[in-house]
C-alpha cells in the first residue's frame, strides 16, 4: 500500500514538473519578452537592459532553474495590463469560480448518481429512458449553446431570470444549472451502467438467492461494488469543473477564473495566463491523486497489485 | 553423428518488481542448463508448469535470448535478436504454438496464412506457392474447401492443424512444438500428436516436445528431459526414463502416469507447496518435496551427474555411473 | 473504409436491392437519419462554394436582421444584412475540415506514439506514457487557450492544436493492442516466422486494430467539433472574416434578444451533428467490435 501511494505521488510531480516545464517551453517560444513588452520599436540598449535585469542573457538552463525558483516562491510574475502580481489576481477570482463550480458538483452528485442507479434498478421505464436521453443531450449540446438557449427562455421569453451578472444567489442559477446539465446526464448514464454490470454479477444472484431481503442486496453488494468506476468518473468531473467554468463564466459575465483566463488570453496577458494554467494543474493532479488513492482504498484487488 | 542444434550452459533470469520502489526479485526461469538435439530425433521435455520448459524451447529457437551461455544451430552460433540473418534462420527452425487461436490472426484466411512463411522468405514462385499450400493442407488433413476460411470458423483441433502447416512450410529442420495438444479436447489429442510424429518421418526433421503431459511425451519422445525449477533434473531415452526412473521427482511423475489395463500401485504423492520460481529452496530446489531428502539436500545442490548408458540426473542420493553399470 | 469492406464482405450483401434490404434489416431508423444527415453535411461541405447563395462577406444593408423565411434569405440576416444560411454552409464547410484534419492527425500522431511504445518499450514506452499522462491530466481547453495566449490565434495552429486532441486515447489503445499481440498472439508468431517489422505491423497489427481505432475515431471527432467550437465561441478559435459554427453562435449571442436565429441555426446543425457521428459511433462500435463495451 505504501509502494502504491509512494508510486502515485512520484507520477504527480512528474506531471506537474512537465506542466511547469511546458509553460516555460511554450512562454519562451511565443518570443522574445524583451521585445514583446517593450514594443518592437525599442531602442537596442533599453532592451539590452531589461534582458539583464531580467536574467534573460543568461544560458536557457539557468533561466530555466529561476523559473522553478520562482515558482516555488509563489512568484508568477506581474500582470502586463493590472500592473498587480498574478497569483493575486487568481486569488480575487477564485472565490466566484467556487461559487459556480461547488454547487454544480453537488448537483452532478445529488442527482445524476440516484437518477443513474434508479434507472438501473428500473430498467426500460420512464426513468430509464429519461437518463439515456438526458445523456444524449449532455453530451451533443455544448454548454454555449445550452446556456444560451436557457437565457433565451428564461430571460428573454419568460424575463424570470437575469442572464449575467453576479450580483446576488438568484444570478447563480442559470449558470449553475447550464454548468451541471450535461454532468448530470453523463454522471447517470454512467452509474446506469456501472449498476447495471454489478447487478448482473453472480454474487448479487447469489445474494438474493439466498433470501438476503432486496434493499439490502442493493445497499450492502451492489452499490459499493459500483461505487468504484462512479469514483473514477467522478474525478475527471471534478478536473473538468474549471475547463467548464471557462465558458460559463463568459456568457454570464461570472467574474470568475474563467472569465479572467479568456480576457487575458484575449489580450496576451502572459503572466496570468500562465498562473492559470499552473494553478488549473495543479487542482487537477490533487484531485486526481486523491481519486486514484481512493480507488485503492476502494478496490481491495488493488492492495495486492499494487504499482501497476 | 553430428549433432543439429547444441545448447550449453543456457540461463535465463527475470526481473520481477512489484511497484517502482520495490526491491527487484530475481526469477531464475533457466538456470544452466546444456542440451543437444539430433537430425531427426525427438526430444521431450516434461515439467510442471512454472519450471521453465516454455523458456527453454524458446531459448533453444533464439526467440527469447539467453544472457549466458550459447545455442548453436549446425555448429554456427544465433546471430543477434531479430537481425537480418536471424530472421532467415527462422525458415530453419520453426514453433507451435499451444494456443491456435491466439497464433493465428483473425482477419486473414488460413490459407493466406499458411502461405504467410513462403511469401516471407521469397521461396517459390505465385503457383509454386499456391499449389505448396494446398500439399501442406492436405498433409496436416485439412480440406481444400477450408482454405478461404477464417481462424474463429475453424474448431480447436482444424486451427492446430493450420499452425502446424505453416510451421512446416519452409520445411524446417527443427521444430519446436510447446504444449501444442494441451489446450485440444482429450478426443483431439491423440489424432494431432500421432499426426506430428508421421509428418516428423515424412519431413525428416528433428523435434523439440514441450508438454506436462507424459503419456503424450512418451508417446512422441526418443529422449526425455525433465525439467524442475529451471533446471534438468534427469535426462535419458523415453523407455529408460518411464521404465526405470532415477530421480526422486521423476520417480514421483512416471508413478503417477495410468497404464491401460492396470491399477495404479505404488503411486508417490509429493508433499508440499508447488514449485514457486520467485521462491527458490536453497541446495537441491527439491528438496522440500522431495521424500528421501537427506541434510546435503538442503545446503548443497545436486550437479547434473551420468548416470548410466546415454543417461544423467542430479541427486545426491543416485550412484554414480560406476554404481549404475554395476546395478 | 474498413467499416465498408467488412459490410461487402458479408455474403448478405449483395447488388444494390440487396443492400437496401440489408440496411433496412439491420440498421435501425435513426442510425440511418444519423448516416443520412452527415452524408448532408459532407456534401454541404463538399460543394459550399456551389450551394451558396451569397458570399460570406456580402452585406445586404437594406435588410439587416430580417427573420427568416424571407424570399431573399431563407435563414434570415445578421447584424450587416448577410446571409445566414451562405454563412452558415462556409461554416459546415470550416468546421467539418478542421474536425476532419484535426482527428486524422491525433490518430496518426498517437497511433504511431503508441505502436513505438509498444515496439521499444523501455524509455520510449515511459515517455509516451508520461506524455499520455500528462496530456490528460491537463484539461484541453485550458491547455489550448494559453497556447492560442502564446502564439495568437491562425487556422494552422488551430488545426494543429486541435490535432493535439484525445492522440493519448490513440496511444493507449495501441500500445495496449500491440503488446497483447505481441507477447503470445499472432504478432509474435508472425516475427517467429520470420517476418519484418514493417510487414508485422503494416500487414497484421494494423488491420486487427484499426476497427478499435475508427472506433475511438467516432468518439473524438465530435468532442473535437465542440472543442474548436467552444474556442471560436470564446473569440479565440476561427478569427473573423472566416466563420466557423462556434464563431456563428457567439457573434448571435450578441442579437439574442432580437434576432436569435442567427444563433439558433448554427447551434442546431452543431447538436444534430454530433448526435449523429454518437449514433452512428455506436452503431459502427457494435458491428466492428463485440468485445468493446
Amino acid at each position: 500500500m505504501i509502494n502504491f501511494v509512494l508510486t502515485r505521488l512520484l507520477r504527480a510531480a512528474v506531471t506537474i514538473a512537465a506542466v511547469v516545464t511546458f509553460a516555460f517551453v511554450v512562454l519562451r517560444m511565443s518570443g522574445d519578452p524583451a521585445q514583446v513588452l517593450l514594443g518592437p520599436d525599442a531602442p537596442q540598449d533599453a532592451v539590452d537592459a531589461f534582458r539583464r535585469a531580467w536574467g534573460l542573457d543568461q544560458p536557457l538552463w539557468v533561466q530555466y532553474l529561476a523559473y522553478l525558483k520562482s515558482i516555488f516562491t509563489g512568484d508568477f510574475g506581474v500582470s502586463m495590463r493590472d500592473k498587480a502580481p498574478a497569483i493575486e489576481l487568481v486569488l480575487e477570482r477564485l472565490p466566484a469560480t467556487l461559487q459556480l463550480t461547488v454547487p454544480a458538483l453537488l448537483l452532478k452528485l445529488l442527482i445524476g448518481i440516484p437518477v443513474g442507479v434508479y434507472a438501473a434498478l428500473h430498467r426500460q421505464s420512464f426513468a430509464d429512458r429519461g437518463v439515456i436521453l438526458l445523456a444524449v443531450v449532455g453530451f451533443t449540446i455544448p454548454s454555449f449553446v445550452m446556456g444560451l438557449v436557457l437565457v433565451l427562455i428564461f430571460s428573454v421569453i419568460l424575463g424570470v431570470l437575469p442572464s449575467g451578472g453576479q450580483d446576488t444567489w438568484v444570478h447563480g442559477i442559470l449558470p449553475t444549472i447550464t454548468m451541471s446539465i450535461g454532468g448530470i446526464g453523463i454522471l447517470a448514464r454512467f452509474s446506469r451502467s456501472a449498476m447495471i454490470e454489478v447487478m448482473g454479477q453472480p454474487f448479487i444472484r447469489t445474494a438474493s438467492a439466498k433470501g438476503l431481503k432486496w434493499r439490502d442486496v442493493v445497499w450492502s453488494h451492489a452499490l459499493p461494488n459500483a461505487a468504484i468506476p462512479i469514483v473514477t468518473i467522478v474525478g475527471f468531473m471534478v478536473g473538468s469543473l474549471i475547463a467548464g467554468a471557462v465558458v460559463v463564466e463568459s456568457i454570464f459575465s461570472w467574474p470568475g477564473i474563467g472569465r479572467l483566463l479568456v480576457v487575458s488570453v484575449t489580450n496576451r496577458d502572459l503572466a496570468v495566463v500562465q498562473c492559470i494554467l499552473l494553478v488549473i494543474a495543479a487542482a487537477m493532479v490533487v484531485s486526481n491523486l486523491v481519486v486514484e488513492l481512493l480507488y485503492g482504498w476502494l478496490d481491495p484487488r488493488l492492495h495486492a497489485r499494487a504499482g501497476h | 553423428m553430428t549433432p543439429l542444434l547444441e545448447a550449453k550452459n543456457l540461463s535465463r533470469v527475470y526481473q520481477v518488481r512489484r511497484g517502482y520502489f520495490a526491491r527487484p526479485n530475481p526469477v531464475r526461469a533457466v538456470d544452466d542448463i546444456s542440451v543437444v538435439v539430433m537430425p531427426g530425433e525427438t526430444l521431450g521435455i516434461v515439467g510442471e508448469s512454472g519450471s521453465g520448459k516454455s523458456t527453454l524451447g524458446r531459448m533453444l529457437l533464439g526467440i527469447d535470448p539467453a544472457q549466458a551461455g550459447e545455442v548453436k544451430l549446425e555448429h554456427k552460433p544465433m546471430p543477434p535478436l531479430r537481425s537480418a540473418q536471424w530472421r532467415a534462420l527462422r525458415a530453419k527452425m520453426q514453433l507451435v504454438y499451444q494456443d491456435p487461436l491466439a497464433a493465428l490472426d483473425r482477419r486473414l484466411t488460413i490459407a493466406a496464412q499458411i502461405g504467410e512463411p513462403l511469401d516471407i522468405h521469397q521461396i517459390g514462385t505465385k503457383e509454386q506457392r499456391t499449389a505448396q499450400v494446398e500439399e501442406l493442407m492436405a498433409a496436416v488433413g485439412l480440406r481444400r474447401d477450408q482454405a478461404g476460411r477464417y481462424p474463429h470458423e475453424l474448431s480447436g483441433g482444424q486451427r492446430q492443424r493450420a499452425v502446424i502447416a505453416r510451421a512446416l512450410a519452409t520445411r524446417p529442420s527443427l521444430l519446436v512444438c510447446d504444449e501444442p495438444v494441451a489446450a485440444l479436447d482429450v478426443s483431439i489429442q491423440a489424432q494431432v500428436v500421432n499426426m506430428l510424429r508421421d509428418l516428423q518421418e515424412q519431413y525428416g526433421m528433428a523435434m523439440v516436445f514441450i508438454s506436462h503431459d507424459l503419456k503424450v511425451v512418451r508417446n512422441v519422445a526418443d529422449r526425455v528431459a525433465v525439467m524442475y525449477l529451471g533446471k534438468i533434473v534427469e535426462e535419458g531415452s523415453s523407455d529408460t526414463i518411464f521404465r526405470s526412473p532415477r530421480h526422486p521427482y521423476t520417480k514421483a511423475l512416471v508413478s503417477s502416469m495410468p497404464v491401460p489395463g492396470k491399477q495404479l500401485q505404488g503411486r508417490i504423492i509429493l508433499q508440499g507447496e508447488p514449485p514457486n520460481p520467485a521462491v527458490r529452496p536453497t541446495g537441491c530446489a527439491f528438496h522440500p518435496r522431495c521424500p528421501l531428502a537427506i541434510d546435503l539436500c538442503r545446503t548443497n545442490a545436486p550437479a547434473l551427474r551420468r548416470v548410466g548408458v546415454q543417461r544423467t540426473a542430479a541427486c545426491h542420493l543416485v550412484a554414480g555411473d560406476a554404481a549404475a553399470v554395476a546395478a | 473504409m474498413s467499416s465498408v469492406n467488412t459490410m461487402n464482405e458479408r455474403p448478405s450483401a449483395g447488388p444494390a436491392t440487396g443492400l437496401v434490404a440489408y440496411v433496412r434489416r439491420n440498421v435501425a431508423l435513426s442510425v440511418s437519419l444519423g448516416i443520412l444527415w452527415l452524408a448532408g453535411m459532407v456534401l454541404v461541405a463538399a460543394l459550399a462554394d456551389q450551394l451558396r447563395p451569397y458570399g460570406i462577406t456580402d452585406m445586404d444593408l437594406s435588410s439587416r436582421l430580417a427573420a427568416p423565411g424571407a424570399t431573399k434569405h431563407w435563414l434570415g440576416t445578421d447584424e450587416l444584412g448577410r446571409d445566414v444560411l451562405s454563412r452558415l454552409i462556409q461554416s459546415i464547410r470550416v468546421s467539418l475540415v478542421i474536425a476532419f484534419g484535426a482527428t486524422i492527425i491525433s490518430a496518426v500522431f498517437g497511433t504511431a506514439l503508441g505502436l513505438a511504445a509498444a515496439q521499444f518499450r523501455g524509455f520510449v514506452e515511459h515517455l509516451v506514457l508520461a506524455l499520455a499522462d500528462f496530456q490528460a491530466a491537463l484539461p484541453f481547453l485550458i491547455m489550448s487557450l494559453a497556447v492560442l495566449a502564446f502564439f495568437g490565434s491562425s487556422m494552422v495552429l488551430l488545426v494543429c492544436l486541435m490535432g493535439f486532441y484525445g492522440w493519448e486515447r490513440y496511444a493507449r489503445i495501441a500500445r495496449g493492442l500491440a503488446i497483447s499481440a505481441g507477447a503470445q498472439g499472432y504478432a509474435a508468431s508472425v516475427v517467429q516466422l520470420g517476418a519484418t517489422p514493417a510487414r508485422v505491423y503494416l500487414r497484421h497489427i494494423l488491420p486487427n486494430v484499426a476497427s478499435t481505432l475508427i472506433v475511438s475515431m467516432t468518439l473524438t471527432f465530435p468532442e473535437i467539433i465542440l472543442m474548436e467550437s467552444g474556442l471560436s465561441f470564446l473569440g479565440l478559435g476561427v478569427q473573423p472574416p472566416e466563420t466557423s459554427l462556434g464563431n456563428m453562435v457567439g457573434f448571435g449571442r450578441e442579437y439574442l434578444t432580437r434576432a436569435p436565429w442567427i444563433m439558433l441555426a448554427p447551434a442546431a446543425v452543431i447538436m444534430l451533428t454530433t448526435l449523429s457521428i454518437s449514433l452512428v459511433g455506436d452503431w459502427l462500435r457494435d458491428r466492428l467490435d463485440p468485445t468493446l463495451r
